[in-house]
């Protein structure tokens, strides 16, 4: 057999031009003819608009068009949410089809968060754009505003959407609630935690941007964007915004600097670039700035939660029960609703058999910005949840935390095992990656560790972190019953060329994780050729087959074996042709090294070039065999597939200052056989970096008014090189049976329990203290005064 | 149909609005008359007005590092520098010190070879900033200096690694450290 291409650590082929800053990004799109965007912001978390004043800004040099929210009616329709709340009532602005409605691309009447775009300014230069967005005045009447999901929800409460009774959303619901209060009634043991797991901003490194384009002579209208789902923004814009045919629209993403999470969205810039290309007869071009993108681009987490756990003395955990409110933001972002209830409510059992569980979400307007996904969404905040309540439950019955995590995870032998919050999970040995984790952590001498680190003025904490996460979004009838308006498949198309390059065409779209790379990988292990004549396509409309987007780590593991088919399905027709022309049963036809053979029958070799040209002629197919090979298939999974895993890491708490050190971080991961383990790798460290950030320094504060407090990169704190050490990796290659590469999603998984390791950490070290929580991020103030707190208070109850 | 997205280097600059007078910029070895006015930064220069788009604007405030270029051969930021005060300065960006071979500076090579980028917009910046960062070591201790781990992570944390491949920067500007000194 020849080498295996599948499986082998290959460099990306996307590096070299990356190193050299030559793919293109958005934002380094220069059509001929570029006009410049620029937006005018609200400045006012909640106000009435009185009035706008262009007459200044109009006059201004190289002004071309300002438009209003009210220049956009019956051009523009509001922007649609695709993801509701599953099985439950919901409420949500108005959009004409009568789908739930996301808000309109600019304020119409009233603005309801500081960074919502009120006005649009298109001018020659981007200078003069930004500098007429200031000239204009707008006469605002300003409301009161609720920050937090308790002032919206309470009596009285300043009313966002006319359609939103009460500015919820929904409240959404899973599990047993009337076992689990039962069980915690019965229970001998029963911890309470209350926590908020604040908000946090995605920060991908690329701001957003896009590029309208309109061609008056076919009516076609071209967006270039910083978009993760083109074609399903393509579907959305045509259809539900600008009420243009589907084929008069082409979405291109071009390179994306980074998402994780963000860029799946609908945002006003993009039909707003069209709309104004075709008023205009010129391309226009929006860059967002970084405090643009601090206040308007989706927010990650915000969960306010009250949790209780429930068990026995001797570790069995029999009950968890969950109320949590969810801060959606002023408008549902296009999948933030789905996001904020089935993604968390459904994971808080985490890696453990829980009988009796229930889980309410409240998912809440308020005046900020809106709710997305961020890295890990929705099952980080279900597992930091379990895994700080577990560490509480084993400190409570005086039980080292890995021993109560052995006795409550779910067994091999159980799985697939119904986790009875509707998750099905997989496959996988939970316990196994537990302790291989420990063993690597040397966890069994954690106490001469926390000896030896004392003597230097620090208190060492080991925190311990398992978890289980939906990933692989499909299949489509599983996701329409979690409330999402939309499908879940991918697709490949694969064309062998007469003179045998081939060239893979993919639905799914890359944000930075290699995948020309990877795809060509699957399909020369297929066909025994070269990876380097495998050329990968994607990401533009018109040449693509369709796909729904690189989200909820599915790229590969619902892409992968759309990939994967496709190719059996052109090795399965050369196999046919190539017997006829042999003359043999098309059994004894194999693919190896380039050539396509018969074992032990030398005389029977053709070369896979020689193949691609005997189809591409047809003088001599099987009969009823089509010429030329140009296939393409749809993949959607059999189900979600659950990646998982055992993180470990040690921190040391500076006892004087509260300073956190993370000193090391143990990771063992399975997220089913992978194609290119230095990618996936590459996935697994960005995921744990992303983790520890919100851990340790990552919050978005907001004031009393709305203001975004942390909008820029010295506000908003985010990892940099200094802040995390070398990572301890191992891996586990368990497959899930719902796809036929048995691959499990591996784009955000890590980032899942890391929030939870560092902290239980953090609470590990500080456990003298008596402190039981502190809320993330654990900054040197944070840890410091809870330090302090604790030793204050034990100090007057003495 | 020709594809629309110009490559950037090709394209001539944007028609705009130009303000009477320019100024005269040296990148990368050339002289350049750009019509920028007194406000514009060497970054918006690079960007808007020579295409040159391998240096990236992740914030436009100093606090990414995407956009670090070199000024007389030490690392700045471009989105801090206004261009009007650097007129007589060699300015190089990351096309200026990619060989035009198709190769690549031993830097980016370390790079690759330790898988020190993912999506790579701050790819650019981090390749300046090492490039810099080795020449500073060469000057302040000497040819055969070596970092720290520590030490190299501190001196690379101006530049923000979203994608969070701080472990790979890391060892690639250690790999490239160790190979400068003539050892290959």
């Amino acid at each position: 057999m020849s080498e295996r291409v599948f499986g082998a650590g290959l460099k990306p082929r996307e590096d070299p031009a990356l190193l050299r800053g030559e793919r293109q990004y958005t934002a380094d799109i220069a059509l001929p003819g570029t006009v410049h965007m620029e937006f005018l912001r609200s400045e006012h978390g909640h106000a009435t608009i009185r009035g706008i004043d262009v007459t200044e800004a109009q006059a201004m040099p190289g002004v071309l068009r300002i438009v209003t929210g009210a220049d956009l009616e019956g051009h523009l329709m509001p922007l649609p949410c695709i993801w509701v709340p599953g099985g439950v009532e919901s409420h949500f602005p108005p959009h004409p089809y009568g789908l739930p409605g996301a808000g309109t691309a600019l304020a119409t009447g009233r603005v309801r968060f500081i960074g919502e775009p009120v006005a649009a300014v298109v001018a020659e230069t981007r200078a003069q754009a930004a500098d007429a967005a200031r000239a204009i005045r707008v006469d605002y009447e300003v409301l009161p505003a609720v920050i937090t999901p308790e002032q919206a929800l309470a009596d009285g409460a300043p009313q966002l959407h006319d359609a939103v009774p009460g500015n919820l959303n929904a409240r959404w619901t899973c599990g047993d609630a009337d076992g689990t209060e039962a069980a915690l009634a019965e229970a001998e043991v029963v911890v309470k935690l209350d926590l908020h797991n604040r908000r946090t901003i995605n920060s991908p490194l690329e701001p957003r941007a896009a590029v309208g384009d309109y061609d008056p002579l076919t009516g076609e209208y071209t967006l270039y964007a910083t978009t993760q789902s083109p074609h399903n923004h393509r579907f959305l814009l045509s259809a539900l915004v600008l009420g243009i045919p589907f084929n008069k629209l082409r979405v291109v993403a071009p390179e994306i600097g980074g998402s994780f999470g963000t860029k799946g969205y609908l945002y006003p810039d993009m039909p707003l670039v069209l709309f104004l290309a075709k008023e205009l007869g010129r391309p226009v071009k929006w860059q967002d700035s970084r405090e643009g993108l601090m206040c308007s681009t989706v927010q990650g987490r915000d969960h306010r939660q009250y949790a209780s756990i429930a068990g026995t003395r001797d570790g069995k955990i029999t009950a968890l029960k969950c109320t949590s409110y969810a801060n959606l933001g002023a408008y549902p972002s296009t999948i933030g609703p789905g996001v904020a209830t089935a993604l968390m409510g459904r994971s808080i059992t985490g890696t453990y058999d829980i009988e009796h569980a229930f889980c309410e979400v409240f998912a809440t307007f308020t005046n900020t910005v809106p709710l997305g996904a961020q890295r890990g969404s929705g099952r980080a905040e279900a597992t930091f949840l379990i895994e700080r309540l577990v560490d509480r439950f084993a400190a409570t019955i005086g039980m080292d935390p890995a021993e109560v995590r052995r006795r409550n995870m779910v067994r091999p032998e159980q799985q697939p095992f119904d986790n009875r919050m509707g998750w099905l999970y997989d496959s996988g040995d939970y316990g196994a990656a537990l302790e291989r984790a420990l063993e690597m952590a040397g966890y069994a001498d954690r106490e001469a560790a926390k000896r030896a680190a004392r003597a230097r003025g620090k208190l060492l904490g080991v925190g311990i972190s398992t978890f289980v996460a939906v990933c692989g979004v499909g299949p489509s009838p599983r996701i329409a019953k979690e409330g999402m308006l939309g499908g879940s498949w991918e697709s490949a198309n694969i064309r062998v060329h007469p003179t045998g390059e081939v060239t893979l065409t993919i639905g799914v779209t890359g944000t930075g994780q290699s995948h020309e790379t990877t795809f060509a990988q699957i399909v020369a292990q297929e066909f025994g050729v070269a990876v380097d004549s495998v050329q990968v396509l994607h990401s533009d409309t018109t040449k693509a087959p369709y796909g729904q987007g690189t989200y909820g780590s599915r790229s590969y593991s619902v892409g992968g074996p759309a990939v994967q088919i496709a190719a059996r399905q052109v090795t399965d027709k050369m196999r046919l042709a190539a017997a006829h022309m042999f003359g043999v049963d098309d059994s004894a036809v194999v693919f190896r090294d380039g050539s396509v053979l018969v074992e032990g029958d030398p005389e029977k070799t053709k070369t896979f070039q020689d193949m691609a040209m005997a189809l591409w002629y047809g003088w001599d197919l099987p009969p009823g065999m089509e010429p030329a090979i140009d296939v393409t298939t749809t993949f959607d999974p059999a189900d979600f597939n659950y990646p998982y895993g055992a993180h470990i890491a040690v921190v040391e708490v500076d006892e004087v200052t509260g300073d956190v050190e993370l000193v090391r971080y143990i990771a063992v991961n399975d997220v089913g056989p992978v194609g290119n383990p230095l990618v996936v790798d590459g996935q697994i460290e960005g995921s744990i970096v992303h983790g520890v950030g919100q851990a340790l320094m990552e919050v978005a504060q907001y004031d009393q008014t709305g203001a975004l407090l942390t909008a820029n990169l010295d506000r908003y704190a985010i990892p940099r090189a200094a802040d995390v050490p070398f990572f301890e990796l191992d891996r586990m290659e368990t497959p899930t049976p719902h796809n036929p590469l048995g691959a499990k999603g591996a784009g955000e998984a890590a980032t899942v329990p890391t929030a939870a390791a560092v902290t239980n950490a953090v609470c590990d070290a500080l456990a003298e203290f008596g402190v039981q929580h502190i809320d993330m991020p654990l900054t040197a103030e944070t840890v410091w005064r809870a330090m302090n707190a604790a030793t204050t208070s034990r100090s007057e109850a003495q | 149909m020709t594809d629309p997205i110009p490559t950037s280097v090709d394209q001539k600059p944007v028609a705009t609005q130009r303000p009477p007078s320019g100024m005269s910029l040296h990148f990368n070895g050339v002289r350049h008359m750009i019509p920028v006015d007194a406000r514009t930064t060497v970054l918006d220069a690079l960007r808007e007005h020579l295409q040159l788009t391998g240096t990236k604007k992740g914030c436009d405030h100093g606090q990414c590092g995407a956009c670090t270029v070199h000024i007389n051969g030490r690392r700045v930021l471009a989105c801090l520098s206004l261009a009007v005060a650097h007129t007589d300065d060699d300015i190089r960006t990351i096309e200026g010190v990619t060989p035009s071979d198709g190769a690549l500076h031993p830097v980016q090579e370390a790079f690759l070879a330790c898988d020190a980028l993912q999506c790579g917009f701050c790819t650019p910046g981090q390749i300046m900033s090492a490039i810099a960062l080795l020449d500073e070591i060469k000057t302040e201790q000497g040819p055969a200096a070596r970092l720290s781990s520590d030490e190299i992570r501190e001196r690379m944390s101006g530049n923000i690694c979203r994608c969070g491949a701080y472990p790979n920067i890391v060892a690639a500007v250690t790999r490239a450290m160790a190979g400068q000194d003539g050892a290959r």
